[in-house]
């Protein structure tokens, strides 16, 4: 097999179409469709008394106004629950359209169809809705007191309280010469895509069938939640996932109300019907993540040693929990990085509040964990007087006591077991590339120029490629070209190029003669979706297997083609050969032909494979027992657990002694993500999981004002970076294969926005001299720490 | 996010645009660059009924340099303005401020008048006429008035603009001889409206010893804060002292906080922009042309 | 409440002339996406930020979702259907974006074209501090910029260096 392709710099298939104009996201489609607005709630927390829409009807153009009243069937039942855990006690979902009362800001209560949305949106103004205004719970201070409750039957606001613990921590930490207590927070910020959601529905009345476009991260599911909810059979429904504007989490979730409501209507008024989310409803209705609050008992020894782990902490969970508690199980389980903790235990209270849903966001819990524990290295080495990379390579877990069981269970409900990783290794590249030992010189020098400067550093572990499985399709046409398919969709991580080199490797087959699709329940029915860092791993895994069935398949055909035993052959720019005989080649189109006995010439290469056009064994089925028409195969992977990726990242901030202003002057990055496929898509995963964490780090938060208003719901007071606010990254790889899955691969989706918060924190630490314990941070932050430090 | 239903106009004369607006009266909107108007309208916070739309007026497109200063019309973009050297010559301010506003493709179609008229106390060219001294010159059926500077800016997002008027150019005074400036601000982000922004305008001596030196400030009071500081340099005439600066900046401004700084912030920020725009501008001042000559 | 008046207005988008007519309010963005089904400009905030939307009016960058379509009597449109060559495939920034792996989901990246195809007509050999000013006032979620601001000096080379 020749391996070219696989590691290479490929450039992206997908490029061309995308830089020209011609991608086709949701909202280029469906020109012919009505379009649809919402009324949304704007009390934190209501009771609806009375919806008046009677001056809403008399606008020209408008097709439809419908409220809960008018959702039949399930559509009045509230929205899945989808990840359902014993330790959710208290789940609540939202219904598609309000019922009765509303938990938040945004929250839909009337939809309304038009001939265009301009109309939508004049309707939407003149749609009266009289509600009852109830006391708004917001913020974890709130929802853990408690004197208000946002659904009255959930005592204390509490979703569920989980608990894990490997030993017993409390007495390890009892025991350790050395405790420490930390409190540590991290704001609300969200994924934030440039293209909003957005859904597209059709209903064909002749074929009773449902054609549902939709910005996504998983389209089989949606199918299964569009069926369910509107009462179709699922082979009625199918749902394509177009070129997606990015998704960074917040469209794994669904259904959403829209996504169920719009293919709802269009099948009622027998019309394509679209929506296309607005920024402003995209603030207020989405998703958002991170907020949490965390306290920290730690025990350790004069060597900084871990002895036991405590941790403590109150994740905030929005008005509703469709996605269930899996950030902060992420947090529960990922803080823990690349150290052994001694004992360990972890509690938290997952907290209703009247705010946005909370649901993953690229780094998914794993961001503020890395914080956490981070937080309390730098914590240990200053109490210490130690080096902060010293107190980190002394807790490690060292390559030779790989798989490392950590004794908890995954979100995934499996072990937490690293499969592999050599964390020394990548810290000493890390020191090395950010010139770690060098720095007091330069810090000196920074400061005769009357300049302060600081360094930071943060590791973390980053569980990727979860369950349950994915699979793949591969056909080769009659010309030559191989069609592939996967279930699962596409936000920009370029799927298409990488799927390709595998096809093209495993094949034998021109890089340019794959076509692949991602996201298309007619193309693939059997999916999972995008998220947790898992296509490589997993739909990479699954069509190399695939692609290696079709080879065999190949080499069957050929072989009796070409008249010459199986493992004399091989496949090679197309062509199947027989080794060392030259001129003995048949091309995979032919094989493609052969593979598939013909009554009908319908054009030339069929020709070929017609009953009268070659010799045949009278004797024997032209399908042979066991085989199927077709060059063609499908295959899944089903790995028994999560591969954990690793990384580390160092940064040098400057901060300005007057304004206290902060600037990253560098930033750098140690990444493993097991064995690379294409390094340019690594990199370029690398740079905007940065660019994100830097946002996260000094500039995103979701600002609630006490009343449950979101303040900040614009991208001119949301800060997200520009490129002026994001430094030059400089990256280094380490490369320690998987060995769960057959191409030695890791997730590297979400690796770099993952300690962003916790290295930029570290490194003002560094540069201030002032515990840092809550993220993010902005200047005025910065310089009220200063007051009242120096009071 | 999409604005309200309006009635359009594209006047292509002064005189017929003014007598729209006048019959119009309070009805009737200016539209120049659009690029804070129509933001407010998609998100449904303005809805004007009718909308005079004066880019098809060719007169209101220009950038003239006088003696007296720089004379800007209604819809000289702030690009335009930025990059025309003689009004550069004339008022270095002019570009230091503009460099400030948004970023390039805003200012490729928003106009300075326009953002004069929109009087937001947070944005950089208010705070230029302030600073420089002027006038806006506004047109009506009832005929023509000059407002000046210090008259024109009335509150957060009020001018002096009535309905039926409409503002045909903004003329910002040249500085005296032997001047500098400089506009330094902190924005959270590259291009964002500035936490606070300092405007400095400084007048030396023959021996470069500063004689007056004033700074106009924004975001940190309803209208661009101008404040002379010439109490707060120090007797060498060379540099400033700053606890005198920031008493006499602590006298005159009033910062508010909001979600993205403290008031108290806001105000440590004047005193040290002040401080660096002051010295700056200082460094800028210097002999004119005639006198380097000579 | 009655249909809304149109509003006759011509202009020319990518040097095809267009005579449209559209409700006053039409923005831009819309009359290019939807009524002239020209796609490629993208809408991502609609209130003039992100830059997805950046088109070229005579050859300068302007958010086409701060302007109404009425308001460009006469006016010159180029778009990124625009910015490809002559034979319709990739143009010179267009090429350098797929080069320098400047774009992920793609959903900024028709903002980031025009913007940085305008800015090359009078800067041929940009520094990296000045691509990077170059494309500072616009929105990207996916790349963290930093391969743009290497097409942004690649496309530079293609346009002014080896292939002029």
């Amino acid at each position: 097999m020749t391996t070219k392709l696989f590691g290479a710099r490929i450039r992206r298939s997908e490029d061309p179409r995308l830089v020209t104009g011609n991608g086709r996201y949701l909202d280029d489609l469906g020109h012919d469709a009505y379009e649809v607005a919402f009324v949304r709630s704007p009390h934190a927390h209501a009771r609806i008394l009375d919806i008046d829409v009677s001056e809403g009807v008399e606008v020209d153009g408008l097709v439809a106004i419908y409220t809960y009243q008018d959702l039949d069937g399930r559509m009045g039942e509230p929205l899945p629950l989808l990840i359902p855990h014993p330790t959710l006690t208290h789940g609540r979902t939202q219904h598609a359209l309000a019922r009765d009362e509303v938990n938040y800001v945004g929250e839909a209560v009337v939809m309304v169809v038009a001939v265009d949305r301009y109309v939508a949106e004049d309707v939407v103004g003149r749609v009266r809705v009289d509600y009852e205004p109830l006391p708004a719970v917001v913020g974890i201070d709130a929802a853990r007191a408690a004197a208000d409750l946002v659904h009255p039957d959930v005592p204390g606001n509490a979703a569920a309280v989980m608990v894990q613990e490997s030993g017993d921590a409390e007495a390890a930490i009892d025991a350790a010469p050395h405790v420490l207590e930390l409190d540590l927070s991290i704001e609300r910020s969200a994924s934030m895509p440039m293209e909003g959601k957005g859904v597209l529905a059709r209903w064909d009345s002749d074929d009773e069938s449902l054609l549902v476009h939709t910005s996504t991260q998983t389209s089989t599911s949606v199918r299964q939640a569009v069926a369910a909810k509107l009462g179709l059979p699922v082979d009625r429904v199918e749902v394509v996932t177009p070129d997606v504007g990015g998704g960074f989490g917040v469209k794994i979730v669904h259904p959403w109300p829209e996504e169920v409501l719009v293919p709802w209507a269009a099948v009622r008024l027998g019309h394509p019907v679209k929506w296309t989310e607005d920024r402003r409803e995209h603030f207020v209705s989405s998703a958002h993540e991170r907020a949490q609050q965390h306290h920290v008992r730690v025990g350790y020894d004069d060597e900084g040693r871990l002895h036991g782990l405590s941790v403590r902490f109150w994740h905030d969970n929005g008005a509703y929990t469709p996605y269930g508690l899996i950030v902060p199980i992420i947090t529960s389980t990922q803080l823990l990085g690349p150290y052994k903790p001694g004992a360990y235990r972890v509690e938290f209270t997952s907290l209703y509040t009247n705010t946005v849903i909370v649901t993953p966001y690229r780094g998914a819990g794993r961001p503020q964990g890395c914080f956490v524990m981070e937080r309390t290295m730098d914590a240990i080495a200053d109490a210490l007087g130690l080096d902060r990379a010293e107190v980190r390579l002394r807790n490690f877990i060292r390559p030779d006591e790989m798989p490392y069981d950590h004794g908890l269970i995954f979100q995934d409900g499996r072990p937490l077991v690293y499969d592999s990783g050599d964390f020394p290794a990548s810290l000493d590249k890390l020191t090395k590339l950010v010139g770690w030992d060098d720095f007091e010189a330069y810090r000196a020098q920074a400061r005769s120029e009357g300049r302060r400067v600081g360094i930071g550093l943060a590791c973390y572990v980053e569980g990727t490629g979860v369950g349950p499985y994915e699979g793949g399709h591969v056909r080769v046409e009659t010309d030559g070209t191989v069609v592939v398919s996967t279930g699962l969709t596409t936000q920009g991580q370029g799927h298409q190029t990488m799927l390709a080199q595998i096809v093209a490797d495993e094949l034998g087959v021109p890089f340019d003669r794959i076509r692949v699709t991602t996201g298309d329940t007619r193309r693939f029915k059997y999916a999972v979706g995008t998220f947790a860092s898992r296509t490589a791993v997993m739909s990479g895994s699954a069509v190399a297997l695939t692609a290696r069935k079709v080879r065999e398949k190949a080499l069957r055909i050929a072989a009796q083609a070409l008249e010459a035993s199986v493992d004399d052959l091989d496949i090679v720019d197309g062509h199947v050969e027989v080794k060392g005989s030259p001129g003995a080649t048949i091309d995979l189109g032919a094989v493609a032909v052969l593979s598939n006995p013909l009554r009908y010439a319908f054009d030339e290469a069929a020709a070929r494979a017609t009953q009268f056009a070659t010799p045949a064994d009278p004797d024997t089925p032209p399908v042979a027992p066991g085989e199927a028409p077709g060059l063609e195969g499908t295959d899944f992977y089903s790995p028994p657990r999560s591969t954990f990726a690793n990384g580390m990242h160092a940064v040098v901030v400057e901060t300005d002694p007057d304004t206290a202003d902060i600037k990253i002057l560098r930033y750098c990055v140690v990444h493993d993500c097991g064995t690379i496929i294409n390094p340019m898509i690594v990199e370029g995963q690398v740079h905007g999981g940065v660019a994100q964490g830097v946002g996260g780090a000094l500039y995103e938060r979701m600002e609630y004002g006490p009343d449950g208003q979101l303040l900040n719901a614009s991208f001119m007071d949301f800060l997200m970076p520009y490129a002026s606010e994001v430094p030059e990254i400089e990256i280094d790889h380490l490369e320690t294969p998987s060995p769960l899955n057959p191409l030695g691969v890791k997730g590297a989706g979400e690796a770099g926005v993952i300690p962003g918060s916790a290295a930029i924190a570290s490194a003002i630490e560094d540069a201030e001299g002032i515990p840092i314990r809550s993220m993010p941070i902005s200047p005025s932050e910065l310089f009220d720490l200063r007051s009242r430090r120096s009071v | 996010m999409k604005p309200s239903p309006f009635s359009y106009h594209r006047p292509r004369t002064v005189e017929e645009a003014v007598e729209l607006l006048g019959a119009l009266g309070e009805e009737g909107k200016v539209l120049a660059g659009g690029q804070s108007l129509v933001p407010l309208m998609s998100m449904r916070l303005a809805a004007p009924a009718h909308l005079v739309d004066v880019n098809h007026i060719p007169e209101l497109d220009t950038v003239a340099v006088t003696a007296a200063g720089v004379r800007v019309g209604a819809t000289a973009r702030h690009a335009r303005v930025e990059k025309d050297a003689a009004a550069y010559d004339a008022a270095p301010l002019l570009r230091q401020g503009l460099v400030n506003v948004a970023h390039p493709t805003i200012r490729n179609r928003g106009t300075t008048v326009g953002s004069l008229v929109h009087a937001d106390p947070s944005a950089e060219m208010p705070a230029v006429l302030a600073l420089l001294g002027g006038s806006v010159e506004l047109r009506s059926t009832a005929g023509s008035r000059e407002v000046a500077a210090a008259d024109f800016f009335v509150g957060p997002m009020e001018s002096a603009l009535r309905p039926g008027e409409l503002a045909v150019a903004a003329t910002f005074h040249r500085p005296p001889p032997r001047s500098g400036s400089a506009f330094v601000e902190l924005a959270r982000r590259h291009g964002d409206y500035a936490l606070c922004g300092v405007a400095a305008l400084v007048t030396t001596d023959h021996d470069g010893a500063v004689t007056t030196a004033r700074v106009a400030l924004i975001s940190v009071g309803p209208v661009p804060v101008v404040v002379d500081v010439g109490a707060a340099v120090h007797g060498t005439g060379t540099a400033f002292d700053t606890e005198r600066l920031a008493g006499l900046l602590d006298a005159a401004i009033d910062p508010e906080a909001d979600i993205h700084a403290t008031a108290e912030y806001r105000r440590h920020l004047a005193h040290v922009l002040a401080a660096r725009a002051l010295t700056e501008a200082h460094e800028h001042a210097g002999p004119t042309r005639d006198e380097r000559a000579s | 409440m009655t249909t809304e008046a149109l509003v006759r207005v011509a202009f020319t988008v990518n040097g095809a002339p267009y005579d449209l007519e559209v409700p006053a309010r039409r923005l831009l963005s819309d009359a290019l996406r939807h009524d002239l089904r020209l796609t490629g400009t993208h809408v991502g905030c609609e209130h003039g930020v992100c830059g997805a939307c950046t088109v070229l009016v005579d050859g300068a960058p302007i958010r086409s979702c701060l302007v109404f379509a009425v308001s460009l009597e006469g006016a010159a449109i180029t778009t990124v259907e625009g910015c490809r060559n002559a034979e319709g495939g990739m143009g010179p920034v267009q090429q350098a974006f797929q080069e320098c792996h400047a774009l992920q989901c793609g959903f900024c990246t028709p903002g980031f074209i025009t913007t940085v195809t305008a800015y090359l007509e009078d800067h041929p050999a940009p520094t990296a501090a000045e691509a990077r000013e170059a494309i500072s006032g616009n929105l990207c979620r996916c790349t963290g910029y930093q391969n743009i601001v290497a097409a942004v000096q690649r496309a530079a080379e293609i346009k002014w260096g080896e292939g002029a």
